[in-house]
């Protein structure tokens, strides 16, 4: 499908591979299941998203943190058809089991997964060419995996017209491109305690802001830079270009 | 003191009240009663009492139900039967206690209705609505003081919870399951089955939760449940703490009801004193104790999972499920979460068994349930019918039909989850299943009626924009797409619409029906749903020929006075208009509208005196005539085509 499989991202978000957070599923044994008519071997109790994608089957998805313990399947893109099941579900919060027959490209599914990426392409501000994360954003690869054009013609532009806050040294927050996913908070409260962002408001103005609104700089943002490198798409952007590369070189 | 000593205590407290020895007058100063002006009609019975120097007793009572009479008084005098007055005030109060009181005049002009039957004045059991009305979980409601425990108590309360304590928990349990009693906050689920999967789950403690954050707009159920029997409730909420073994419970009541909030904080304390709560309740092995949580406003905190995360100091957003709340709730706890109603009922389950509760209602859906009845019906208020009772009974027979000779157009039922209902749809039983089936669904049991004058587009974007306001915004669909589906409906209101944005409604609020995270969003496009299922041609006149045949949406309307019908001396549509938009010719003394200024208040066509009826609106705005053509006969008089003008 030429679609990248996220396992093989640097983001430390991705599926851990070895020790860790995860000695509760050890004791598990393994069951097979179906995904896409292939065959493949999975700890009981997994996700059906971390099944597929530890088997180089893609699944869109923005806001699935496999680390945490309860999924907040909020993004609503990882919709898979189980047989037996009358409706489509939730791969990121659907345990597979024995013998399971899964399609991740069933109609009723793609229909809410392609609903749910153009809703956020609607209120994306699509400037692909002048974004730093272009070629490695996540909407991009969803948006191709589903078939679905970054201009949408079907919902209307309803884009929010946020202030950019570019007070920290190393990065840029853009709200307006912020997809909600929760991984930069969940980063910064829950992984490493920081607390210096979080969800505020409610509904359509629902964002990621500090405390009082403040510039991030002003916040307690230790400029771990953490959240950048957890956000999928171009709202938490480094500064310089080369930076990850720097870091990751040294 | 053993419950038995309580009982008859209070029964024989209960008794000297009604013996006759004195006058008793009850004023119902529930929110409908307050809001209505009965606290000033309390004071002023003080008053006059006091200036008589009548000996008497004085209660504040609940909500009666007869909403659309408030303020309400019921007089005894010894010799009379119970007599409820209606639309009092002060003024009338003094007339009712110096002519009938001191003398014996009952003031038959003014009566609502007699509380028992009797030879000369009608009751309460005659109107039309008797014949439907099936009085259970509002027995006692406007009977009773509800700040008084001994009321309920002589009333039959706690009598179950002393029965319970002699049972066994699973016992309790069965009961419950074998009424096959449903949840009665909306959504319908087996409330005994919820409770034996809490009974099984492991952890503790475990939780009881009591949902009163009653947020529908149009709704008060569960306010006049907790204002006027708040003990109900908490009898309910210990008989089903000792069935599935909780340990602690809490009431979420919004704190926008506050006299709720007030009265169910004083029955807390109340119960306590009586040893209905906490340690070893009235003597036994079983300790239960209940806390008040004033929600603050947010309608998603209805929610099951939002409503517990408020409860632990985070924000009300609603998390996935599985885990069930039953299996892992509060704390990470087994909770059960049950709306007020529904625990309320529980009592009258134990006290007479699951076969008396079986006996009413329809296949699926068992017992009673109360409505609120509001919007353009006669008698508003509060009613409780058997399920299976119909719209068209509910409306009409119970309601009194429209108000001010309207036509009915449709019925709006379930507030914001709900949906609109045609009259075809008027012979639908009321259950559960059969109002799921029609497209809209029980809801905790809002019921606003519509007329002819009520644009169905409008409504449905009324319900959304409160949905999308409400909505927390943590899932896409909700988040994104109700406000993709506000944006549509409001270019229709406008007449801006496009058809094709009718297939983008459709196939939006199919999706976000189906794939939202939790029940806000999964109901949310109801009104859309069958607003557009059941007046799809009223969308189509919005959007091809801008026009509202309601005469609602604002933009699509224009104010005009028929020259032939205004009075020309008569100047009162010139000084209500807000804005001076209206002038008087100055030959003919016509007044004229200047359609740029106006903006649209209503106040002119309000103003205008009925015998003459010279202000109307039309719809679309370009329908009224040059204003220099004025000394030219309106085509409008003799056109009669209906829809375009009222």
């Amino acid at each position: 499908m030429g679609v990248r499989n996220s396992v093989s991202s640097p983001s430390p978000y991705s599926p851990p591979t070895k020790g860790g957070e995860r000695i509760f599923v050890q004791k598990m044994k393994d069951i097979s299941l179906t995904i896409d008519g292939k065959q493949i071997k999975a700890t009981e109790g997994e996700k059906i998203l971390w099944a597929a994608l530890e088997n180089s089957i893609y699944i869109p998805n923005l806001c699935a943190i496999r680390e945490k313990m309860q999924p907040s399947a909020s993004c609503r893109l990882c919709f898979v058809e189980v047989e037996g099941e009358n409706e489509p579900v939730i791969a990121c919060t659907q345990p597979v089991k024995e013998g399971m027959v899964v399609h991740t490209r069933g109609r009723n599914a793609l229909r809410l997964a392609r609903t749910a990426a153009e809703l956020l392409i609607a209120s994306h501000p699509v400037d692909c060419g002048h974004c730093l994360k272009n070629r490695s954003c996540e909407l991009q690869k969803i948006a191709k995996h589903l078939g679905i054009k970054l201009k949408t013609k079907r919902f209307r532009k309803l884009e929010r017209n946020l202030p950019i806050d570019e007070s920290s040294s190393l990065f840029i927050y853009d709200p307006n491109k912020c997809v909600l996913c929760g991984k930069c908070v969940w980063v910064c409260q829950e992984k490493l305690g920081i607390g210096a962002i979080g969800f505020t408001r409610r509904g359509f103005k629902r964002m990621v802001s500090t405390f009082e609104d403040q510039p991030i700089a002003k916040s307690r943002c230790n400029q771990c830079a953490e959240c950048v490198k957890a956000c999928p798409v171009g709202a938490l952007v480094f500064k310089n270009k080369n930076f990850i590369s720097q870091i990751e070189s040294e | 003191m053993k419950f038995e000593e309580i009982r008859k205590l209070a029964q024989s407290r209960w008794q000297e009240i009604w013996n006759d020895q004195m006058p008793v007058i009850l004023v119902g100063t529930a929110t409908c009663g307050r809001a209505a002006g009965a606290l000033e009609v309390l004071q002023a019975i003080k008053d006059t009492v006091k200036k008589q120097s009548l000996s008497c007793l004085i209660y504040e009572v609940g909500c009666m139900g007869h909403c659309y009479a408030e303020p309400l008084v019921i007089l005894r005098k010894p010799g009379y039967p119970s007599i409820c007055y209606g639309h009092v005030n002060p003024v009338l109060v003094e007339n009712l206690i110096n002519n009938f009181l001191l003398n014996d005049d009952p003031c038959l002009e003014f009566v609502l209705g007699a509380i028992e039957e009797n030879d000369f004045i009608p009751s309460f059991s005659d109107f039309p609505r008797s014949k439907y009305e099936k009085r259970i979980l509002l027995k006692n409601c406007g009977q009773i003081n509800p700040e008084e425990i001994e009321h309920y108590i002589a009333n039959g309360g706690y009598e179950s919870l002393a029965k319970t304590l002699r049972m066994k928990p699973e016992e309790i349990v069965s009961e419950v399951k074998g009424s096959k009693l449903r949840g009665l906050g909306g959504a319908g689920f087996p409330a005994g089955e919820k409770w034996d999967l809490c009974r099984h789950s492991e952890g503790k403690p475990k939780y009881l939760i009591c949902n009163g954050d009653e947020g529908d707009p149009g709704a008060f159920m569960d306010r006049a449940i907790l204002e006027s029997d708040p003990h109900s409730v908490i009898e309910g909420m210990v008989i089903a703490g000792y069935a599935i073994g909780a340990r602690h419970g809490y009431i979420y009541v919004r704190a926008e009801y506050p006299l709720a909030v007030q009265r169910v904080q004083n029955a807390i304390h109340q119960a306590e004193e009586y040893k209905f709560l906490e340690e070893n309740i009235l003597g036994s092995n079983f300790s239960f104790d209940i806390k008040l949580f004033q929600g603050s406003g947010a309608f998603v905190c209805g929610e099951a999972t939002a409503l517990i995360a408020s409860i632990e100091g985070k924000p009300g957003i609603p998390r996935h499920r599985p885990p069930r709340v039953a299996v892992q709730g509060l704390f990470g706890k087994p909770t059960i979460l049950n709306n007020a109603k529904t625990l309320a009922y529980v009592p009258h389950i134990i006290k007479n068994g699951a076969d008396w509760f079986l006996q009413m209602g329809t296949e699926r859906s068992k017992g009673t349930a109360v409505f609120a009845l509001a919007g353009k019906v006669v008698n508003t208020g509060l009613v409780e019918v058997p399920m299976g009772t119909t719209l068209r009974q509910l409306i009409f027979d119970v309601g009194g039909g429209l108000s001010k000779g309207k036509r009915f157009k449709a019925v709006q039922i379930g507030g914001p989850s709900g949906g609109c209902l045609p009259e075809s749809a008027l012979d639908i039983p009321i259950d559960f299943d059969s109002l799921q089936e029609s497209g809209a669904m029980m809801g905790s049991g809002g019921m606003v009626v519509l007329d002819e004058d009520d644009c169905m587009v409008e409504v449905a974007r009324y319900f959304l924009d409160f949905t999308q306001k409400e909505s927390c915004g943590k899932c896409t669909l909700c988040r994104l797409g109700t406000k993709q589906m506000l944006d549509i409906l409001e270019d229709i209101t406008k007449g801006r619409g496009k058809m094709e944005d009718l297939e983008t409604l459709q196939e939006l609020a199919e999706d976000i029906k189906q794939g939202s995270l939790c029940g806000l969003g999964r109901t949310a496009p109801n009104p859309v749903l069958t607003t557009l299922r059941y007046f799809r041609e009223e969308y189509e006149v919005h959007i091809k020929e801008a026009r509202c045949p309601a005469l609602m949406c604002q933009t699509l309307i224009a104010y005009y006075i028929i020259p032939e019908k205004c009075a020309r001396g008569c100047d009162a549509c010139v000084g209500t208009c807000t804005v001076e938009a209206i002038s008087t010719d100055k030959k003919r003394r016509i007044k004229v509208i200047d359609q740029e200024k106006c903006v649209k208040c209503n106040t002119c066509l309000a103003a205008c005196p009925p015998q003459y009826d010279a202000v109307i609106k039309l719809s679309p705005p370009d329908k009224v005539p040059p204003s220099k053509n004025t000394s030219i006969p309106s085509p409008l008089m003799g056109e009669g085509e209906g829809g375009g003008e009222k």
